[in-house]
């Protein structure tokens, strides 16, 4: 507010307008107060890291996607005579047991091995994360209840649940395989969810919160799950790769994705014939395998640096 | 005198705390009944729901008369309805009676000589992926992005993404075949000398997870108020670091390995195979593939009760790693 | 770190409890370490059914005879066994033969373990092979019940009493002698007498059989070493027979059979010197084991036959069209690469339907050609068949995963794809349970995995339990009634020359309509460590033990 005071005194230090300090005291009165989340997107996108991960993962969904942007051979002609034949002209990565192309298998494969582990990772954290956390906010009789229907859904073999499932369910897709690893998968995030919750909800700042009077469910999302969800991406981000790993197992025992469908981790499975004579043909899976992994891996570390209010003070 | 009336008051929130933990076992014990019951019946259910007829499948491709067939089948229960058979099981259960396998051996027997084994192994590896994996990722967090990080981060995507039947076949055929430190494959009585290279195998992707957990936890702490006002109190940096932040790094790390025992257990398949284990995964597994309903059923709830037991323990390490947490009501 | 305590705490008591069952094989004179699996029913020689088992029953059982490394019987127990129309045999033992236990081998020994097997009561797996035994009805076979149906909720109808207990065959004349009425003419029935399920019982056996079987009592070249030799899922510990004096007296002092749950890990075991002898090769050192063993390997066929086969009841498999449609499958197929590829040598391309370790076998019969790979007339057959009905959709071969099997079924359907031109794909079962089960309710969607392992070196064995009409493990249903013909006279000829003749002609039968689809022989293929000699093996696969001798 321009002061135009022409009776009074003139002023003998400068109005408040024409001194630096104005920037510094004014308020944003239409700003909306920023969110932990928003916060985080901030800090997250001025690190480096976050643009390499994110960029080879964007890589690894187009060729989940348009595989054939990538490969011109088809990965289902195999020749017997090219059995883990070394690279030539046109197969820079040599060949499969079975005498598939062994790059445009990894490229076809992509689909539903990151189907699997994406999907599988994404089910298992999101409901992983609220059971856990509603079990570790709230305790008492929900506590016990979802911890003990955890217990038993834990106790189950997974082979003998997938055996099971798989044999009734009619397709065996991806998103089914998926489904399926979820089911038996998901009671270890949500004990993880729950101690990390049961730590951060008698930290300082949940009881000055509820000094405060803000709302116990408010708490928990605005302050709680935040602070707890750190070793929460740490597990989801591995498990990714271990999901995709157990679609494998689950291929080799005959309860995996459906015939024909390609995937590393069928691949990697196969190669178990060959591991004596011709290790290479497990090698490049496992690569793209590790490439995965790794850049969740990186962004999960992104992430969980960006929701640390201290750590992101520091930076 | 001050001293003197404090005394009493701390006595008894020592000893209420003690009645709560008391109270707070007694109740999850209980909670076990429930689970018990839900577990067998569900697995029970889900042996039952296998494709195909078990006793036929036993014989191969050479299946002797439908009328001795159907003999055995009423020998083990199988002409009856699901619900019968299960409450048979029950029953029986209560007596002491397991039941038997398809091939006349009692089901207790096959647990008496495959748990121990399997307790062994699995507690190795719990051993070996606690203490390693916690010291690792601990370096690792002290040191975020120095090159021991990076080293840890490459060893860990390693365990990851080369399944196990690779490490246990290279780790046989270096230290088993090449050089002979180990045997190849475990006598029947499973020494723990002999179970050493196992247990690295069966840890291997367990210990990479908890690298990644203890990592991120002691960085997160790193920059924790208390560790601040640890330092600034002039306490000295190993001190802070055992005390303070992995201390508090733990909580994560704890409830891992208390969820991992049963996929040490049960899930040791592969690792049982390549080493030629006779433990509870193959045993587990073989009897699912059989059919072989009170195998699957006593082994699982055998299982149940340590899982319960395990998260138990795990519930109250969390007060004593941390003592803001409190056991619920 | 207070879990890393309790933790290695519990181990070490663990530790001190599970060392009690320890047991150090490698000292104590040249006794002999090789593979096995844990039999799966007790050691009763009627209710073992599996490899695991059979090559303990037959290391500590005697039975008439038993075969020599080519398949050719040689008395054991047996002094004769003689016929004048391959009906009614008369069977001498010879007098000195005794049980471990003292007991006499008598011909009640032979007679009683056999009723005992057939009786349908009994329940035993290998019941079956008393078949052809005058009587075997009335021991198999219910008063009300014959077949064991179900009522209307699934529930099996309570077993009544079988019609008689013995069968009326079998006649004890003396200690030394019984006769055997069969219930048909059978050339060549001495033929059967090695086989497991033929031994004889000592008569403890009958007063508790389930015990029996933890601890049996034979008269074979090796006897279990004490009461607790048996140690489920990890071994068997046998020492010799000091009173054996038949044909297979052993050259080792005793042999200790490990249990191992894959192959693999034997394969490392003998690598390492933890093991003797393994009779199988594991899929991943096809490639490496004669450089990994150079003087000490085994590869030759053996009688074991592998195939597929295609369901009449699909549609486009049936008629005419079938016909084209198997001849021309069966000629896409390049069964040579295969084995050499994907196995190394270890398989031999199939020119029969049987095994060429048996007597009779033909690498020339009569329509084999349509085993050759000749991808031109597949093409040409398959276009014919489909100006019958066009063929649409994928094909499929079905197979349990929980075998080796994957590999070689991928490498077939490829070479069905490659030639035909059709989509092709494996399609597993995760259990043997499941993919029979879809097999017997004629459920397939396609091909199937088949195979049979010879029970004793006969060309008939191979052909009558798997192709004759309604036979058990005819599963797909064939039914030829020339075939049928061709194997009754077979069976009734009075010589084994004459018997061959027309088990030929039942092949050439076959070969017209292809119930199966032959792909190759499975090779007997071992491997042993430098510390033994003398490693040969049997027809049937399994080395013979009592030759094998400790450096």
């Amino acid at each position: 507010m321009p002061s135009k005071n022409h009776g009074a005194q003139p002023h003998f230090v400068a109005a408040l307008e024409d001194t630096p300090l104005v920037a510094i005291d004014r308020l944003d009165e239409t700003a909306k107060a920023r969110s932990t989340w928003a916060d985080a997107w901030d800090a997250m996108r001025r690190r480096p890291t976050f643009w390499i991960a994110s960029g080879l993962i964007v890589l690894i969904v187009l060729v989940a996607l348009f595989p054939t942007w990538f490969a011109s051979v088809s990965p289902t002609q195999c020749q017997l005579s090219d059995s883990n034949g070394s690279p030539q002209s046109g197969h820079p990565l040599g060949f499969t047991f079975q005498g598939c192309d062994v790059y445009s298998r990894i490229i076809f494969g992509t689909s539903a091995s990151v189907t699997v582990g994406m999907l599988a990772a994404a089910i298992v954290t999101l409901f992983g994360l609220i059971v856990g956390a509603l079990a570790g906010y709230y305790g008492g009789f929900l506590d016990a209840v979802v911890s003990r229907i955890g217990d038993i859904f834990f106790a189950v073999p997974t082979v003998l649940g997938a055996i099971v499932l798989l044999s009734v369910l009619p397709d065996r897709t991806p998103v089914v395989i998926a489904l399926v690893i979820s089911i038996f998968a998901w009671p270890q995030v949500a004990r993880i969810m729950r101690g990390a919750v049961l730590t951060a909800r008698s930290s300082d700042y949940v009881v000055a919160s509820v000094a405060l009077g803000v709302s116990k469910f408010k708490i928990l999302l605005r302050h709680v799950i935040p602070n707890a969800i750190a070793p929460v991406i740490v597990i989801a981000t591995v498990s990714l790769g271990t999901f995709i790993v157990a679609e494998a197992t689950l291929s080799f025992l005959g309860i995996g994705l459906g015939p024909g469908t390609m995937s590393w981790g069928r691949d990697i499975g196969e190669a178990q014939t060959s591991i004596r004579t011709s290790p290479q043909v497990l090698l490049y899976p496992s690569i793209a395998l590790s490439l995965t992994v790794l850049a969740f891996l990186m962004l999960g570390d992104v992430l969980r640096d960006a929701l640390d209010p201290q750590a992101r003070a520091r930076r | 005198m001050i001293a003197i009336l404090h005394a009493p008051d701390l006595r008894s929130v020592n000893q209420a705390r003690g009645d709560l933990m008391l109270w707070y076992t007694g109740k999850r014990l209980l909670q076990m009944i429930p689970v018990f019951f839900g577990a067998t019946f569900l697995i029970y259910f889900m042996v039952f729901s296998l494709p195909g007829d078990p006793i036929a499948a036993l014989y191969g491709e050479r299946p002797p008369s439908d009328a001795v067939l159907a003999q055995i089948r009423a020998e083990y229960n199988l002409d009856k309805p699901f619900i019968v058979q299960y409450l048979l099981y029950i029953g029986n259960f209560f007596q002491g009676d397991l039941g038997t396998t398809y091939s006349g051996r009692s089901v207790s027997d096959v647990m008496a000589s495959a748990f121990p084994i399997t307790a062994r192994l699995a507690m190795l590896a719990l051993a070996f992926e606690a203490v390693f994996g916690i010291l690792v990722g601990l370096i690792a967090g002290l040191r975020k992005g120095k090159l021991f990080d990076a080293s840890a981060l490459v060893v860990s995507l390693l365990l990851i993404s080369v399944p196990t039947f690779v490490i246990g076949f290279v780790l046989q055929f270096v230290f088993g075949v090449q050089l002979g430190w180990a045997r190849t494959t475990v006598s029947g009585a499973a020494p723990i000398d002999e179970l050493i290279l196992p247990a690295l195998v069966l840890a291997s992707v367990s210990f990479a997870y908890i690298v990644r957990l203890t990592r991120a936890s002691v960085s997160d702490n790193l920059n924790a108020d208390f560790v601040r006002t640890a330092t600034a109190k002039g306490l000295s940096r190993p001190r802070v670091v055992t005390v303070h932040v992995l201390r508090n790094s733990l909580v994560p790390v704890i409830t891992f390995l208390g969820v991992d025992i049963g996929s040490l257990m049960v899930g040791a398949i592969v690792t049982e195979g390549i080493f030629n284990i006779n433990g509870v995964g193959g045993t587990v597994f073989k009897a699912i593939r059989l059919g072989e309903g009170p195998t699957v059923v006593s082994f699982i709830a055998v299982m149940v009760v340590i899982f319960v037991l395990a998260n138990l323990l795990v519930d109250l390490l969390y007060a004593a790693l941390d003592p803001r947490i409190r056991y619920a009501k | 770190m207070g879990i890393v305590a309790i933790a290695l705490a519990s181990t070490g008591a663990l530790a001190l409890s599970g060392c009690a069952g320890g047991t150090t094989s490698a000292e104590g004179g040249s006794i002999i370490t090789t593979n096995g699996t844990e039999p799966q029913m007790s050691l009763i020689p009627t209710n073992t059914t599996e490899v695991g088992g059979g090559k303990i029953i037959t290391s500590i059982f005697a039975g008439l005879v038993s075969y020599s490394a080519t398949g050719e019987i040689e008395d054991e127990v047996a002094e004769s066994i003689e016929s004048e129309d391959g009906i009614n045999w008369t069977v001498t033992l010879q007098d000195d033969w005794t049980f471990t236990n003292d007991e006499p081998v008598t011909a009640s020994s032979f007679v009683d373990a056999w009723n005992y097997g057939a009786l349908v009561t009994n329940a035993q797996g290998s019941s079956g092979f008393f078949d052809n035994i005058a009587g075997y009805s009335d021991v198999s076979n219910t008063k009300d019940d014959p077949t064991g149906a179900t009522d209307e909720s699934g529930a099996v109808l309570q077993i009544p009493d079988p019609l008689a207990e013995t069968m009326s065959g079998l006649t004890v004349v003396d200690d030394t002698t019984f006769t055997v009425q069969l219930s048909g003419a059978e050339a060549d029935w001495p033929l059967r007498l090695g086989y497991s399920a033929y031994s004889p019982l000592p008569t403890v056996a009958f007063e508790d059989m389930d015990a029996f079987g933890e601890n049996p009592i034979g008269n074979g070249p090796y006897e279990l070493a004490g009461d607790d030799a048996w140690q489920h899922d990890v071994q068997i510990d046998l020492v010799t027979n000091p009173d054996y004096s038949g044909v297979r007296t052993p050259a080792n002092d005793g042999l200790t059979i490990v249990f191992f749950a894959s192959f693999d890990a034997g394969y490392a075991a003998v690598q390492g010197g933890d093991l003797d002898v393994l009779d199988q090769i594991p899929e991943s050192a096809l490639a490496s084991y004669e450089s990994d063993f150079p003087d000490s390997f085994v590869n030759e066929p053996a009688a074991v036959f592998q195939s597929f086969n295609m369901p009449y009841y699909l549609e486009h498999w049936s008629g005419d069209e079938g016909k084209l449609r198997r001849a021309a499958l069966s000629m896409a197929i390049d069964r040579a690469e295969i084995t050499d590829v994907v196995f190394q040598g270890t398989r031999t391309p199939a020119t029969d339907f049987t095994s060429p370790v048996i007597d009779g076998y033909s690498d020339s019969l009569e329509g084999s050609e349509v085993l050759e790979y000749n991808p031109e007339e597949a093409v040409a057959l398959w276009a014919e068949a489909d100006a019958i009905s066009p063929y649409t959709g994928t094909f499929d071969i079905a197979y349990n995963s929980d075998g080796p099997h994957q590999v070689w079924v991928d490498a077939v359907v490829n070479s069905v794809k490659n030639t035909l031109g059709i989509d092709a794909v494996g399609k597993p079962y995760p259990t043997f349970a499941a993919a029979v089960d879809d097999r017997e309710a004629s459920a397939l969607t396609g091909g199937t995995r088949a195979g049979w392992q010879a029970d004793y070196p006969s060309l008939y064995n191979f052909l009558a339990p798997l192709y004759q009409t309604g036979a058990g493990s005819n599963y797909e249903g064939y039914s030829s009634e020339d075939f049928d013909t061709l194997l009754k006279e077979g069976a009734a000829a009075s010589s084994v020359e004459d018997a061959t003749a027309k088990y030929v002609q039942a092949q050439e039968v076959l070969l017209q309509d292809l119930p199966t689809i032959p792909l190759w022989y499975q090779n007997t293929s071992g491997v042993w460590s430098d510390t033994v000699s003398n490693v040969e093996f049997g027809w049937d696969s399994v080395p013979l033990y009592s030759a094998i001798t400790k450096n």
